[in-house]
């Protein structure tokens, strides 16, 4: 049995890695790839919320970052594309003749893939520690960060000269190591990179909620006030986790991006931050597989509900938030995990009974 | 000069629609630390009241037609504030003292809401009626024959899922029927048309016209602010909701009712966004997305006003009004033609609706920087303050 559960991580990723592109058609594999790379935010947002009780409701800013940075990078080096000056032929519509100064590095696939989680961190950074060093916390912080993903949005799209404004660049059009971005080859090449992506996105993770680090992020969960009067200073905490979780963000939207064919100032709409949080609610949060399956499983519902009732899908989305606030706190992994499933069947009479006093049977069943 | 007052004035007009829409959020997060993200929608459900007060006066015609703006001021008050209650009593009284999570609830709130108005017909509002009958139905039996099985609250939840199911079938029963499958309002935009008192001007000052639009709202929100401090300060459930609001535990010892407060603040907090949404109406037409304009806007006051403070309240609608009207139309420039360069520069860069909010959203990130907790902050010796 252990054995089994040691493996469990393995067989999983051996049955994305090569069983589910040979059983989906290209359309099904191409949405998986898309949910697993959701799942990179998820896990991010679970860091940030999960286990740092800092519910931030703007991380699609980090996300389009990483998405735009990618989109631009993969427009400047296809040349189809290409305008009258050689750079893309949005640029032209709007009468720009030169490349805005600050998308010239982008000719770089090097730099490109820097700063794809670099820019969304330094931002997320520099958000977090204007907002964390005046020990504004709580529902605060969620306003805020709101309001900071308001900036943005109307920032990337009012500004039709820098960015194409509402259009959005559009990836699947451009060519990368001369293959079409959006074709079904390079499709399953972005699957496959999402699918090793996740699980390091994982150990990260893990490397930051465990050990002593971890631990300090659970305090400042848990009782801030005291973590301070303890002797710590919370600031760098919070904000070395929400700059990892930006970055985390950044890779998950160029991921994202290039599988979806397109990155829009909608990534930053508000309603998809806020969905980004219902992903780990549903999961569980405060663990870390918890996001993964939360996301895959909300993203994978979504898809069945749109194809088959497209109006049904915000009923759906509506209730699913507020059934997982009121009555599922732990999200489903949690509620596994904290003996869910064995009250239930206890409540039903199914399961075993606890033989002598609860507190002394190991196998005792909470019955409430 | 006066394109630049004139301005100043539909600033002021902007203002006066958050004020009314952010008193509502500020009264309810001030007292219960809710934050109702779902209260654009029911600024939304305000406008969605005036449309049907409108449609339902036209037959009239004449004299009684035009009255019948007043009529959907109180019934839009009303209405959103009994769904308010409705919502209170349902589900945030579930959710005290975890704020983070009554914002994820509302936040599914809001999203139930929008899509109601987009598709409710007819038909969906009897199967909902079903379906929820059914469920209490359900739950009542239930609880009669097993209400003391620890199975009781799975069955329960199994009971309303399957009501849920009945009111499904209910409704595409229903939608068979052909006049009752019609939808209601449908996806689009509604336009109302503004009685003819409020159109066209209300007098000048000076070269100044005054729109009466726009007076109008700027009238009716400092009345219905007069109404609000006058309740809070001087009616004896003012006095019980300030209690609450300073300590909650106390007030309860005291014999104060405070679930009966919350419900009543909650209510009040609802039916003024019901109000600010039928003063949007007159600004132009309106659509199911209505709330997600305004929301980021009620919040961005009630940060910067500090909160449960009316005064901080005012002035900060006031200032996002005017900075918002101002600067996005681009009045600046043609104010102050022969500004240097530089200024003119970032004048112009800002001088579109959107940009005007970045503005705005910079500014109060800017300003948090100095006083963290607002303008006026709640003073207190308690660590969270």
């Amino acid at each position: 049995m252990k054995l089994f559960q040691r493996l469990v991580p393995w067989i999983l990723l051996a049955v994305a890695l090569f069983i589910l592109p040979a059983a989906l058609d290209d359309f099904r594999l191409n949405l998986f790839g898309r949910y697993f790379a959701l799942a990179i935010t998820a896990l991010a947002i679970d860091l940030i919320w999960g286990y740092t009780g800092l519910l931030s409701l703007g991380q699609g800013i980090f996300f389009a970052l990483g998405g735009y940075a990618v989109a631009m990078y993969l427009m400047l080096n296809t040349e189809s594309l290409a305008g009258g000056n050689g750079i893309p032929k949005f640029f032209e519509n709007y009468g720009v003749a030169e490349l805005p100064f600050f998308w010239k590095p982008f000719w770089s696939p090097a730099f490109t893939l820097i700063a794809l989680w670099v820019i969304p961190a330094v931002v997320a950074g520099l958000v977090g520690w204007l907002i964390f060093r005046n020990r504004i916390k709580g529902v605060y912080f969620s306003i805020i960060t709101q309001a900071a993903l308001m900036v943005f949005f109307h920032f990337f799209n009012g500004q039709q000269k820098l960015f194409d404004g509402t259009n959005g660049l559009k990836t699947s059009t451009s060519e990368l190591f001369g293959q079409l971005v959006g074709s079904p080859d390079m499709q399953v090449v972005f699957y496959r990179l999402t699918v090793i992506l996740l699980p390091l996105a994982f150990l990260v993770c893990r490397y930051f909620t465990s050990g002593r680090f971890g631990d300090a992020l659970i305090a400042i969960r848990d009782d801030e006030t005291r973590f301070r009067f303890a002797g710590f200073n919370s600031v760098p905490f919070k904000t070395i986790v929400f700059l990892v979780a930006g970055a985390l963000c950044g890779i998950s939207g160029a991921l994202y991006t290039v599988q979806s064919g397109i990155v829009s100032p909608q990534y930053m709409s508000i309603s998809f931050s806020i969905e980004m949080v219902i992903w780990v609610a549903v999961g569980g949060r405060g663990t870390l597989v918890g996001p993964i399956i939360g996301a895959t499983l909300v993203n994978y519902l979504r898809s069945l509900v749109s194809e088959a009732l497209p109006e049904a899908w915000l009923f759906v989305q509506g209730a699913l938030f507020i059934f997982v606030v009121v009555l599922m706190p732990d999200g489903i992994y949690g509620w596994v995990t904290n003996g869910g499933l064995r009250s239930l069947l206890a409540a039903f009479g199914i399961a075993k009974k606890a033989k002598t006093y609860p507190q002394l049977d190991e196998e005792a069943v909470p019955v409430d | 000069m006066e394109l630049f007052f004139s301005q100043i004035l539909d600033g002021l007009s902007i203002g006066s629609v958050l004020l009314l829409a952010a008193t509502g959020l500020a009264i309810v997060f001030g007292l219960m630390g809710v934050i109702n993200l779902a209260h654009g929608e029911f600024m939304m459900l305000g406008a969605y009241v005036t449309y049907v007060v409108q449609s339902a006066f036209k037959p009239m015609g004449g004299v009684i037609f035009e009255l019948y703006f007043p009529v959907s001021l109180v019934l839009a008050f009303i209405v959103t504030g009994l769904i308010g209650v409705l919502l209170e009593r349902t589900l945030i009284r579930q959710l005290y003292g975890r704020p983070l999570e009554t914002l994820l609830a509302t936040w599914g709130v809001s999203l139930i809401l929008i899509q109601l108005i987009r598709s409710v017909s007819t038909a969906m509002m009897l199967g909902i009626i079903v379906g929820v009958a059914s469920g209490i139905l359900i739950s009542k039996l239930l609880r009669a024959k097993f209400s003391l099985k620890p199975f009781f609250t799975y069955l329960n939840g199994l009971g309303w899922a399957v009501s849920i199911l009945i009111g499904l079938i209910a409704v595409n029963i229903f939608d068979k029927v052909r006049p009752l499958s019609k939808a209601w309002f449908g996806p689009r935009n509604i336009d109302v048309t503004a009685p003819k008192w409020l159109q066209g001007s209300w007098g000048m000052i000076g070269t100044i016209e005054l729109p009466g639009l726009r007076i109008f709202i700027i009238l009716l929100s400092a009345l219905l602010l007069l109404a609000t401090y006058w309740f809070l300060n001087k009616s004896v459930w003012g006095l019980r909701i300030r209690a609450v609001t300073q300590n909650r535990q106390m007030s309860n010892c005291l014999g104060i009712p405070t679930d009966r407060v919350d419900s009543i603040t909650f209510g009040i907090g609802s039916g003024l966004a019901g109000v600010a949404g039928c003063a949007i109406t007159l600004l132009g037409s309106v659509g199911p997305n209505l709330g997600a304009a305004y929301i980021v806007s009620c919040f961005m006051v009630i940060v910067l006003g500090g909160v449960g403070n009316l005064l901080g309240t005012v002035i900060a609608s006031m200032l996002l009004g005017i900075i918002q009207s101002v600067i996005g139309s681009g009045t600046l420039l043609t104010v102050f033609p022969d500004m240097p360069e530089a200024a003119r520069g970032v004048t112009e860069f800002f001088a579109t609706t959107s940009m005007s909010l970045v503005l705005v959203f910079i500014f109060i990130i800017v300003f948090l920087q100095f006083r963290p907790n607002g303008m006026f902050p709640q003073k207190g010796r308690s660590i969270d303050a």
